[in-house]
């Protein structure tokens, strides 16, 4: 059931991403009975958490790393999953009328319950690491519900800094919890909670407190991390309310709350954590009495009290921490009404500035009415629920003790705050709903009825609370609290009136303070023309702008376009950090003596040596440089054959023609002579590199020769005939001990060539060196008929290679290439228009029927329950033919052949396509 | 008498590798360089055919068979360059 309790939410996205015509009324209903279903199983287990119990589910996930989907339900996480799933319910009713007929409500929808589900996640994840994955989660689904209305620019910039900063954030509290799982060993929340001695004395709890905090600080938009909030407000309305005024911005604290028992208590804990939640209370406050837009106001207010729930948690006393998880509770029930307040507003009347608006409350009585009594409930008048907890509060700022000027500065900053709000929310009733009439762009009139019923219920619930406490939140409110704490609770008690003592004077000052200065503000006119926005945009888009500025200098340097910076650091990179590790200067070079050198081995090395050299000498007249590169071709491939590897010989030797071929299509369009290289002194470093790379591969190669280890080669050459069924052990490698290897590498040549295609696809190139010869093409008639009569031998030795691949030398890979060459040979003698004409020369199926024959061989074993790519064995008889071996490795390497001879004929069709269309013109 | 004459045919075989190899290193022209790979390659079949028929073994041959097929297309491309600027038309 509890893990039913987490799918839910995450199916109803399922449901709707899958339900392609869903329209506002059925997404509505999904994610609505998902949220009521929740909060059904909450009931159902309310019993059992109310009587102290926590309640587990696990399963396993990634052990290795301490990973485990392991929910753990105490009063604090019921407490947390209700707030989410209940708000998550009135804001579904809610967002059913706001959405726009034009707006995709499938997509907002299955967001909204996307985020729901990454939220109750967070709440309820028992794991450390699982909660991050959550965590996570809503940064994501808050970055896809602000960016909603994707066609609007401030939509997209508040939703990609709301990412960068809380995303950010997510990675320091990432690195929080693995120095939390390194001091505790292990990710689990019960044994996390019940160690904070240890981590608090460890050396490590300072790093691993702040990293956590910043986590917290981004996610609840404290100081200095507010300014995404703020931004945040693009988003549609019930997202703002839910998202970014009851709960995800509740995260933060919640995470301080739910590691209370962890990290709290030490002088760092409070001088952060106060310090922070004061600052951000107070500059909360002031900017949102300077704020022109509703949503604005109610988002600097929102910080603000984020600020205050922040300080509580700082103060660490367990009282402070009840009156905490109180406001907490409150904060959400007035936020939210008060924004979807805002949200009718605005659907009403066509705009959100304070300053266009006024007079509203002869239109819209109800809605004004239900605003009026929330905005009381946030600057904490009597009777409502937000007085309760300011009460609580500022009776915990009195009661703190520390350095006499912080102690000091605690109460005296809290009043002033609490005057600002006063004053923000004096502003946005009057300048709203009374004063005279705005000119908005529509006629206001009340919503929809049931649009507003959530507010209804929300504000009722405000009163309620506020008149009833005892009756209506206390067992909750002791619930969440112990939960938090994981003990007894202090002695509180929950009542309107307590006497004549401080809390009550400092609320009266507030009241009386705030109504004052709203009133000297407006006379004024003072706080229509101030407009207090946050400097941490221009901050944040500062530092973005730096760091894209410093990413395209790297950039620059390093991609220069010049394959020769490009192999400088290629080569310096392997040679300092490859080599470090296997250069031991005091291992011998050899173990075992030398063979001699015969005097064919010598012949060939001179051979080698000479060609590269040339290649070397000659390497800026382009053409030179290919010719001499084929002596080193066919001397490599010569010593492939001496030191018997024939399959290696005739793949190098087959791959040298199709590079020329290739090579010499591709030098038309490059300078004959290749351009000097600019310096002396680059020229030696580039040399001395090239030098030390080529020996230092050529000590590595020798000692790995020249001393004795076991070698697979063995295992290999003893079972190929019974495990691959093949008798050439260089193709059974191929197409089936290391099958999946060349699925792989085959994948990357099918690329290579469709990525060719599609880059010279529309290309139009100009020879750069002018020849002499033009005019329409002279066929020569010897070359046409020898072309022509070695096309059907060669499709012959092509057939004869591929067939008998597995036993002896040979295999797709050559044979495709003998059909590549032996075409290719058709449209040199021929001309590529006469082959096009009688071939199928869409290349690009080729090599997809090539890579699907290659996947489907290896998928055909599941058919027979084994793992992808083992291959069988039958042998057939057939009448006149014989017994015939029919390896399944045989459809595998069917794919490779077509791939290779299709991607090398496409690559020379695109090189070919480029001059034709020059010859055309 | 085969395996008398085998291993001078292999030394005047690879003699003749390293005479293209020359005049390809020294050219001077393209046209020559373009002859010493060819010459290199049909010298390669030989002495591919050669080692066969000394060591008595068969794969030899098939390089030998594919170069002997094969070989002369590189030759080709390079004539096409030099004369049209363009390997296919």
């Amino acid at each position: 059931m509890l893990f039913a309790l987490i799918a839910l939410p995450f199916a109803a996205a399922l449901a709707l991403m899958l339900a392609p015509r869903a329209g506002r009324n059925l997404s509505a209903w999904t994610v609505g009975l998902a949220a009521l279903a929740g909060l059904a199983i909450l009931f159902v287990l309310a019993p059992a958490v109310f009587g102290g119990e926590v309640l587990r589910a696990r399963a396993p996930w990634i052990e290795a790393i301490g990973l485990e989907f392991f929910i753990r339900i105490d009063g604090w996480a019921w407490l947390f999953a209700f707030l989410v799933l209940g708000i998550g319910a009135l804001i579904v009713l809610y967002a059913r009328w706001y959405l726009a007929p034009e707006d995709p409500p499938r997509r907002f929808f299955a967001y909204l319950a996307l985020f729901m589900g990454a939220m109750l996640g967070i709440t309820l994840a028992g794991n450390l690491l699982l909660l991050i994955v959550f965590w996570e989660l809503t940064s994501i689904s808050s970055f896809l519900l602000i960016g909603f209305w994707g066609r609007r620019h401030e939509a997209r910039a508040g939703a990609r800094m709301a990412l960068a900063v809380t995303g950010g954030g997510g990675l320091a509290l990432l690195a929080g919890v693995l120095v939390i799982g390194h001091i505790v060993g292990s990710y689990d929340l019960d044994l996390v909670l019940a160690s904070g001695e240890l981590i608090r004395s460890h050396p490590l709890y300072v790093p691993a407190l702040v990293l956590v905090l910043l986590g917290a600080f981004a996610k609840s938009a404290q100081f200095p991390f507010h300014f995404w909030l703020p931004h945040a407000m693009a988003a549609p309305t019930p997202v703002s309310a839910y998202l970014h005024s009851a709960t995800m911005v509740k995260a933060g604290v919640f995470l301080l709350a739910r590691l209370h028992p962890a990290l709290a208590g030490s002088t760092e804990w409070l001088l952060i954590v106060s310090a922070i939640g004061l600052s951000t209370l107070v500059l909360g406050a002031v900017a949102a009495v300077f704020q022109q837009d509703l949503k604005g106001l109610l988002a600097y207010s929102t910080i603000s009290h984020l600020g205050l729930i922040t300080l509580l948690f700082g103060l660490g006393s367990p009282l402070a921490v009840v009156a905490g998880v109180f406001h907490i509770l409150n904060h959400a029930t007035f936020k939210a009404s008060l924004f979807m307040a805002a949200g009718i507003i605005d659907h009403e009347t066509g705009t959100r500035d304070l300053r266009r608006l006024g007079g509203l409350y002869a239109a819209m009585p109800i809605t004004g009415t239900l605003a009026i009594v929330a905005s009381l409930a946030m600057a904490g008048v009597p009777l409502l629920n937000g007085f309760l907890s300011k009460e609580m509060f500022l009776a915990e700022t009195l009661a703190f003790e520390s350095w006499p000027s912080y102690q000091l500065a605690v109460p005296v900053l809290a009043v002033f705050a609490g005057i600002c709000s006063v004053a923000y929310s004096a502003r946005f009733v009057h300048e709203t709903f009374f004063g005279p009439k705005g000119h908005p762009p529509k006629t206001p009139h009340e919503p929809p009825r049931l649009m507003r019923v959530p507010v209804e219920i929300l504000v009722v619930l405000c009163l309620a609370v506020g008149i009833l406490p005892n009756l209506v939140v206390a067992d909750l409110l002791a619930l969440g609290a112990g939960g938090v704490l994981q003990g007894p609770l202090p002695d509180y008690h929950l009542a309107i009136w307590h006497g004549f003592n401080w809390p009550l004077a400092m609320s009266a000052i507030s009241l009386a303070g705030g109504l004052a200065l709203y009133a000297i503000l407006h006379r004024r006119g003072i706080a229509r023309r101030i407009d207090l926005l946050s400097r941490g945009k221009i901050a944040f888009e500062g530092i973005v702008a730096a760091l894209i500025g410093l990413a395209q200098r790297v950039t620059r340097t390093l991609e220069t376009g010049r394959i020769q910076g490009y192999l400088l650091w290629l080569l310096a990179f392997i040679l300092l950090v490859g080599a470090s590790p296997f250069v031991d200067l005091a291992a011998p070079l050899s173990t075992k003596p030398a063979q001699p050198a015969g005097p064919m081995a010598v012949g060939l090395w001179l051979l080698i040596v000479a060609g590269a050299l040339t290649v070397t000498v000659a390497y800026r007249r382009r053409l030179v440089a290919v010719i001499a590169m084929g002596i080193v071709g066919l001397g490599v491939s010569l010593v492939f054959a001496l030191l018997s590897a024939p399959d290696l010989a005739l793949t190098q030797l087959l791959v040298d023609m199709v590079t020329t071929v290739l090579l010499l299509m591709a030098l038309r369009y490059l300078p004959a002579i290749s351009p000097p290289e600019p310096e002396r002194l680059a020229r030696w470093r580039d040399g001395a590199i090239a030098v030390a790379a080529g020996l230092g591969t050529t000590a590595i190669v020798y000692m790995v020769l020249t001393r004795p280890h076991p070698s697979i080669a063995e295992y290999i050459l003893a079972t190929t005939m019974s495990e691959a069924g093949g008798a050439n052990a260089v193709n059974t490698v191929i197409v089936d001990y290391r099958g999946f290897d060349t699925l792989g590498e085959i994948t990357v040549f099918a690329i290579a060539g469709i990525v060719i295609y599609a880059l010279l696809d529309r290309v139009r190139l100009t020879a750069l060196t002018p020849f002499a010869a033009k005019g329409p093409a002279p066929h020569s008639l010897l070359l046409n008929l020898c072309a022509q009569l070695i096309l059907p031998l060669a499709v012959a030795v092509s057939a004869y290679l591929f067939l008998r691949g597995h036993n002896a030398p040979g295999g797709g890979f050559i044979a495709g290439l003998v059909l590549a060459i032996a075409l290719i040979l058709q449209y040199i003698a021929a001309g590529s228009e006469w082959v096009d004409e009688r071939l199928d020369h869409d290349w690009n199926r080729w090599i997809g029927a090539g890579l699907l024959a290659a996947a489907a061989t290896g998928i055909g074993a599941f058919a027979f329950a084994h793992p992808f790519l083992t291959s069988s064995t039958p042998h057939v008889h057939l009448p006149l033919v014989g017994e015939i071996h029919l390896a399944s490795a045989m459809g595998f390497d069917t794919g490779v052949y077509l791939v290779v001879f299709a991607a090398c004929l496409l690559m020379l069709a695109m090189l070919g396509k480029v001059s034709r269309w020059e010859a055309r013109d | 008498m085969t395996a008398a004459v085998l291993p001078w045919v292999l030394a005047m075989l690879g003699a003749a590798i390293f005479l293209a190899l020359y005049r390809l290193v020294r050219g001077p022209g393209l046209p020559d360089r373009i002859l010493a790979l060819d010459t290199l390659y049909v010298v390669t079949t030989a002495l591919l055919i050669a080692l066969g028929i000394w060591l008595d073994s068969g794969v030899y041959f098939e390089a030998a068979m594919i170069i002997a097929l094969l070989g002369f297309v590189g030759t080709v491309a390079f004539a096409r360059y030099l004369e049209r600027g363009d390997v296919v038309e």
